[in-house]
């Protein structure tokens, strides 16, 4: 249903990374949910638009006028690593 | 009165009043009238976590000296310069951001994170002066059906220890039923309220899309996502809702209600058309689940209310659309959980790569990361046009099985869940049987739909709750037409818990 290349694929696209011993449960399971989903594929949907919001909104427009937000220290507060009310990541490989 | 139970006030005649088992609106009253403070109402409900939650662990955190505080404010005040609300103690979904209160979406991800702001609905509550006890157990990510998928605890079913509580508003829908909030939020995605509100016995009140302001909840699937109320009563859902429902120029996919639900007063259905659900009745519910909503339609056509049966024959491709539309929208929604601004970060990665991926498959779980796939999956090149594009063509075709039934009834009714709460870890290895607990509640959020689950009765000793469904932004209807059934049917919501009363 689902191969092991396209689940390491995927996983990639996802920043996510199984262990040998959970890609044995997870390709399976994914395998399972993606054959429950294509039943989908059995109806007949032409001519039918795709939602977009379920309820009728349009052009939902504000003043743009400036606010007070939050102070750099709040926003970085949260950071698992600041340095001088700025983010600290890792060299970009 | 059982022993061990908390108390405080008392009535006239010299007995003393259990506050813990009163709805919000009585204790409102208790507090205009000066028969309890709002210090002594908080402190009834904390001495009441204290006594019950190690057994039903549906709080993740209680705020005590907050509240205490919040409460001695409120005290501070005269009676006469009090809004309506103010020291009515609350609990809150952990998915609702809290200004300088601990927000993890029951995520180890988020473990530490301390939101520099309040979601729009809480800015709502505090201003109307309600006591906030503390933070709920959930699904991680409120990614599930029963709060098994809690990256912290599991929460129990106060009707029986054994089995759970429903999801993914798990703890909101426990601690209402076993006392230990008289009302708390919650939010539904395809039925984490209703669902969790029935197997618990309580009521939850999935409003309209669009009803109530998103700003502050972290996002799960940004079009079903909505906060709404798990209360005693629907007297209670209708207040709540009131407090917190309105447009808010900071989500603009809020429009707020048309009018407010108000008090809900009506003691008869007479003139109103009720379709029954035929995909979700019949054979997809257990035995005893269907005899308790063959009752409930004899009780409503009891008030005047006529019941007949009606198809939508999409609404059973509802849970496929669904495990489509919400894993790809939360997929783009869960990226934002990079290490980065908050949260967990997994020390020492060479790259920036190797940190994105070791922090997010080491701080989100198994349920959360199978979604992921799965959005992921769907939302990927070559595949786009298969699923996400058919789903939402398919949603487009349940849209439109609802617009047809509303054409010709004023309110559809189901069983809020096929079965009654099931035991601890009996649906843990199958995501799809896990998944099917919200057969009949996923269609409601695919179309936007108002949907309220109340108590019906009883099957095994367990909870059994209905399902009404109204049209866009019919709240105050809907809650009139629950509030006649209700009154007819006075089914108990306050769990007896007798193995933790000592």
């Amino acid at each position: 249903m689902i191969s092991r290349q396209e689940v390491d694929h995927v996983a990639r696209l996802a920043r996510l990374h199984f262990e040998e011993e959970e890609l044995g449960r997870l390709q399976p399971e994914l395998g399972r949910i993606i054959e429950y989903v294509q039943q989908l594929s059995e109806l007949d949907l032409s001519g039918l638009d795709v939602t977009s919001h379920a309820v009728a909104l349009k052009n939902v427009l504000r003043p743009d006028e400036p606010v007070p937000g939050l102070t750099q220290e709040e926003a970085t507060a949260n950071g698992p690593h600041v340095e001088r009310g700025q983010f600290v990541v890792p060299k970009i490989g | 009165m059982t022993a061990g139970r908390a108390a405080t006030g008392e009535r006239s005649d010299g007995s003393a009043i259990d506050v813990t088992t009163l709805t919000a609106h009585r204790c409102r009253e208790l507090l205009a009238a000066g028969e309890v403070s709002a210090t002594e109402l908080t402190r009834a409900y904390l001495d009441r976590i204290a006594a019950v939650d190690e057994a039903v662990q549906s709080y993740l955190l209680v705020d005590e000296p907050g509240a205490l505080a919040a409460a001695a404010t409120v005290d501070a005040k005269p009676r006469a310069e009090r809004s309506p609300w103010e020291g009515v103690p609350i609990g809150l979904k952990d998915i609702l951001c809290v200004k300088g209160m601990e927000t993890t979406c029951a995520s180890r991800i988020l473990k530490g994170y301390v939101p520099p702001y309040d979601a729009t609905v809480i800015s709502k509550l505090r201003a109307a002066g309600l006591i906030f006890l503390g933070k709920l157990n959930m699904d991680e990510f409120a990614m599930g059906s029963s709060t098994e998928n809690s990256a912290f605890k599991t929460t129990r079913n106060p009707w029986d220890l054994d089995r759970v509580p429903g999801g993914s508003s798990g703890g909101s829908a426990a601690c209402v039923a076993a006392s230990e909030a008289p009302w708390a939020l919650g939010t539904d995605t395809g039925g984490s309220i209703r669902q969790p509100a029935s197997l618990c016995g309580v009521v939850g009140l999935k409003p309209t899309y669009g009803a109530v302001s998103r700003y502050g909840l972290i996002a799960f699937a940004s079009s079903l996502d909505q906060i709404g109320p798990l209360t005693r009563d629907v007297r209670d859902a209708a207040a709540l809702l009131d407090l917190i429902a309105g447009r808010d120029p900071r989500d603009s996919t809020s429009i707020g209600l048309s009018e407010p639900a108000g008090v809900p007063d009506r003691g008869d259905l007479e003139g109103l058309r009720f379709g029954v659900i035929k995909e979700f009745v019949g054979d997809a519910c257990d035995p005893g689940v269907r005899d308790v909503f063959d009752s409930t339609v004899d009780a409503i056509a009891l008030l005047g209310g006529v019941c007949e049966e009606v198809s939508l024959p999409s609404v059973e491709r509802g849970v496929a659309a669904y495990y489509i539309i919400a894993p790809s929208e939360a997929s783009s929604n869960l990226a934002r959980f990079d290490g980065v601004r908050y949260g967990h970060r997994t020390a020492h990665s060479q790259d920036l790569y190797e940190m994105y991926t070791r922090t997010r498959s080491q701080g989100f779980g198994t349920e959360v990361k199978r979604r992921i796939m799965i959005g992921t999956y769907a939302l990927s090149a070559g595949y786009y046009d298969a699923y996400y594009a058919q789903a939402q063509r398919t949603r487009t075709l349940i849209i439109q099985d609802f617009e047809q039934a509303f054409s010709r009834f004023d309110f559809l009714i189901s069983p809020t869940s096929p079965t009654v709460a099931f035991k601890i870890g009996e649906r843990m290895a199958d995501p799809l049987a896990m998944y099917l607990s919200d057969l009949c509640t996923i269609p409601v959020n695919l179309a936007a739909l108002p949907g309220i689950s109340i108590p019906a009765g009883m099957s095994g000793g367990l909870p059994v709750g209905l399902q009404i469904i109204g049209p866009h932004f019919s709240e105050r209807g809907l809650l009139n037409a629950a509030h006649a059934v209700e009154q007819k049917l006075q089914v108990e919501v306050v769990a007896p818990l007798a193995e933790v009363e000592r």
